[in-house]
């Protein structure tokens, strides 16, 4: 399961006849309001949409109360009794959706670091906290240099403070108010920096392997500019290696 | 209970001492303390959480023991927020959440908000709650109200609002969501107003808490959060001015002298209007000179209000968010000010936004009102309320390039002359003035505009040349007869301007001079006497006049087309900026070359003053009251007399 979801929807939207003068405004303002809300329909937070109509006929709810103007249903069967005379759009809507669920691994923002709590903000919209218990026992809660931080007792580099982007695990979600409560608990969570650096020097040892197998560096050179990088990155890094 | 209460917190903070409780100490203690409660918290309730409970419940600020026991728990407790649990502690948070930060010095200040700040960003549950709290401290409980007026209040306030605005800034970045209900829990948590039948010292009170709210408003809108949050702020602070500005009726101001007409009615007497008292200070006789209390009340809160907006408007500017702002004062115009009858101080926010950049805001107002007038879907009133606006604005408004003077005047001019084509067949007898109220409306406004206006145009060629191309002549005399129905105070001075300015022949028919109102004009001015709307005659808000003045045009400094000598107005009440001149956008006197409105002869002589009004003023008394009066307040300027 991937925490974003792109979907397509067949939505209708009801304008008021109001708004009939500028009918794509009006559209606009109606999926804008679905934005950064947890919707029970789609499963998830619609971050954005791309919405085409589809058709030019609209469906008409005329100005009739229910009770009432039976026959006017019966004479014209496409419309629909209604207390406000609002019109149908139909579209068809692309909404790409963020949909974190339990024991998904997420990435964000380390806001707020105490000894009880780490307070964490994904997406830039979406809080999220990991509480003391969540937090395994290999990190321990220092003050560094004035700095509030979570070190690791193993992986003397590997370190947690404001700023830092941390990937743990979803626990669970309040989806009313976007909050996720999460965990640092499996041994692949952490500081994004030193788990991709983990796993920068797992990819060296891969392309030593491969350099060893085949004495043409010409494959390797081939990969482009993320490749030089990848070089770059694991010299430096090699030299940790050893250290560790 | 209470005694106990004391005695055990007291035996907590004796144990704190004699033990030296470190601060984790402490915290694991409160942890124990959440966690002993059990299901119900009612019936399994401990001993430690009562006490906990019983400390937050407690908002005496001045008892030492019990700030420093409130200190030291709101310190720990926010480092056990996990611990808290909406079933179980269910007393304790409503007991915290009821806190009042007012009562307290600034040690548990600071720890009460970091235990908010903590509590709000722990779990979503929270967040309004905490919101709200922070919210209901915008203004101070009820019993330190007279206190927040004097100096050591004042200094109170901004430490209280500096902390609760830090507090919602540093909760919206934990939990950015927070910002999603901030807005509706800031206007919803205003304060409600107060009816004018309630006792003046509520009525008192109630405005006083609105101002220092109010002030808190614009202060989120001006902070890091006021660009996430749209405009909901400074739109509610508008509807809010809107609705003390409708509880001062009309027939509450006094007229100082109701026999003064249109062009009259700024003339005041200082002497009349005000007594000083021993130290030299000014006494209103009814304060804004309104006749009940309440209203007076009002009117002093409004006056505040209005200040408070126009120094919010002039410090965005001043950060060049000007145009920000002057969208949402133009959407918040539209909404709530364009239709309701007859604003008489609302509307100033805008003039003073507009003067801030004549060239965009300015014009942008003026285009907008054009606009909504020549707008066949709007509704008749909304058109006659725009174009009296307009007519008021491009006369009152001396930052305006003249250029968009005469541009908007010839849009009106054209609108009035494409619907005249339209009814040039009725004959006068039929005319109905209430069908055609809109188009009567605007040819007042381009009457008035011109009673202010034609001098400055007339002087500069090019202007002239557009004047004169202008179909004056034809729609102010066809079947449908404007200058029989328009307002006759106006009439007779457009009437008097356009003949020494050789606009038109006029005939002596047209003068009415010996005519009481005509009922024309009151069929269609309606019910609502939109005739008689002069949205921007002078501000009647002391204080809020400030913000105006400089940017206002006075009719006593207006250079007429014919030769004021003779019987000059004498109106010399307005002590207008005799430095600052009467410039155009374009750095173009408006005035005639060698003569300069410093140079006016301010000096009264009143047989000749009394001589212009029998003159000017036809108006009948009964109707004076739907127009602008005189100037109620007695000017402290220096120059007045």
């Amino acid at each position: 399961m991937e925490v974003f979801k792109l979907s397509t929807a067949n939505l209708v939207v009801y304008l008021h006849p109001s708004k009939a003068g500028n009918v794509p405004q009006a559209i606009r303002y109606e999926l804008g309001k679905l934005l950064f809300k947890f919707n029970e329909v789609f499963d998830g937070v619609v971050l954005s949409y791309n919405g085409n109509v589809v058709g030019t006929n609209a469906k008409i709810l005329p100005t009739t109360h229910p009770n009432e103007t039976v026959e006017k249903q019966i004479t014209n069967a496409k419309i629909r009794p209604s207390i406000h005379p609002y019109f149908g759009v139909r579209l068809k809507a692309k909404l790409l959706l963020f949909s974190p669920k339990p024991d998904m691994l997420i990435e964000g923002k380390v806001m707020k670091l105490g000894e009880e709590l780490i307070h964490v903000v994904v997406l830039g919209f979406c809080s999220a906290t990991i509480i003391e218990e969540d937090i395994r026992k290999d990190f321990r809660y220092k003050i560094k240099h004035g700095e509030e931080v979570y070190a690791s007792t193993s992986e003397r580099r590997h370190v947690i403070k404001v700023g830092s982007m941390v990937r743990f695990l979803v626990k669970s979600m309040d989806e009313d108010m976007l909050h996720i409560s999460g965990s640092l608990l499996p041994p692949n969570t952490g500081s994004i920096k030193w788990l991709d650096k983990d796993e920068d020097l797992e990819s060296e040892r891969r392309v030593k392997k491969r350099k060893g197998e085949s004495h043409k560096g010409m494959q390797v050179q081939g990969m482009g500019l993320l490749d030089k990088e990848l070089l770059q990155n694991n010299d430096g890094s090699s030299k940790k290696s050893k250290r560790r | 209970m209470g005694m106990e209460i004391e005695n055990n917190k007291m035996e907590v903070i004796k144990e704190e001492e004699d033990s030296e409780v470190t601060d984790s100490e402490m915290v694991r203690f409160l942890r124990n303390a959440l966690q002993e409660v059990g299901e119900t918290e009612f019936e399994s309730s401990t001993h430690h959480y009562s006490d906990l409970v019983a400390v937050f419940g407690n908002q005496d600020g001045r008892d030492t023991d019990h700030v420093a026991l409130l200190v030291a728990s709101s310190r720990a407790l926010s480092r056990a927020v996990t611990y808290i649990d909406i079933d179980r502690h269910n007393s304790l948070l409503s007991n915290i959440f009821r806190m009042s930060i007012w009562n307290f010095g600034e040690n548990v200040m600071d720890a009460l908000i970091d235990l908010i700040k903590a509590l709000a960003a722990s779990s979503g549950k929270y967040v309004e709650d905490c919101l709200e709290m922070l919210v209901r401290n915008f203004k101070p409980p009820q019993n330190l109200l007279n206190f927040v007026s004097q100096p050591h209040g004042i200094a109170k306030k901004e430490k209280v609002q500096d902390r609760v605005h830090k507090a919602l800034k540093d909760i919206a970045e934990l939990m950015p969501v927070s910002l999603l209900y901030l807005n509706g829990i800031v206007v919803q948590r205003m304060p409600r107003m107060s009816s004018k039948n309630d006792f003046p010292r509520k009525i008192k009170d109630d405005l006083q808490l609105s101002e220092i709210y109010v002030e808190s408003m614009l202060k989120l809108e001006r902070g890091v959060l006021g660009r996430f949050m749209g405009n909901v702020m400074l739109s509610a602070v508008v509807y809010r001015l809107v609705e003390l500005d409708v509880e001062i009726e009309w027939d509450e101001i006094l007229q100082d002298d109701p026999s003064k007409g249109i062009f009259d009615m700024e003339i005041e007497d200082t002497d009349e209007a005000a007594d000083y008292n021993d130290d030299g200070e000014v006494c209103l006789k009814a304060g804004f000179g309104l006749q009940k209390m309440g209203a007076d009340a009002f009117a002093d809160r409004l006056d505040s209000l209005m200040v408070l907006t126009c120094e919010h408007i002039k410090s965005r500017a001043d950060e060049g968010h000007l145009h920000e702002v002057f969208d949402t004062l133009l959407l918040s115009f539209k909404k709530s000010i364009l239709d309701t009858h007859k604003s008489k101080f609302a509307q100033f926010v805008m003039f003073y936004a507009c003067s801030l950049d004549p060239e965009r805001c300015g014009v942008r107002f003026a285009v907008t009102l054009a606009d909504t007038f020549v707008r066949a879907g709007e509704s008749p009133t909304t058109r006659m309320s725009a174009v009296a606006y307009l007519a008021s604005y491009l006369s009152r408004a001396r930052f305006l390039p003249s250029t968009l003077v005469v541009s908007m005047l010839k849009r009106l001019v054209d609108w009035c002359a494409k619907y005249y084509c339209k009814f040039q067949d009725v004959e006068e007898e039929n005319i109905n003035p209430h069908v055609h109220r809109v188009f009567y409306s605007g040819c007042q406004a381009v009457m008035y505009v011109l009673c202010y206006r034609m001098r400055m145009m007339v002087d500069v060629p090019h202007l002239k040349s557009l004047l004169l191309d202008m179909p004056l002549e034809s729609i102010f005399r066809n079947s449908l007869d404007p200058l029989k129905v328009c307002l006759p105070s106006i009439v007779n001075e457009f009437l008097r301007q356009a003949k020494a300015a050789r606009l038109f022949t006029v005939s002596e028919k047209f003068f009415f001079n010996d005519l009481l109102e005509s009922d024309l004009s009151k069929t269609y001015g309606g019910i609502e006497r939109l005739d008689t709307f002069f949205p921007f005659d002078p501000c009647l808000l002391r204080n809020c006049d400030s913000f105006i003045r400089p940017h206002f045009l006075y009719w006593s400094i207006v250079n007429k087309t014919y030769d004021d000598d003779g019987d000059d107005n004498g109106n010399s009440d307005e002590d207008v900026n005799e430095d600052e001149g009467f410039v155009d956008g374009d750095g173009e006197c408006f005035h005639d070359g060698d003569r300069n409105l410093d140079e006016l002869d301010y000096e009264v002589d009143l047989d000749e003053f009394e001589n212009s009004m029998n003159k000017m003023s036809i108006t009948p008394r009964k109707s004076l009251k739907h127009m602008m009066p005189a100037r109620i307040r007695p000017s402290t300027s220096p120059e007045s007399l």
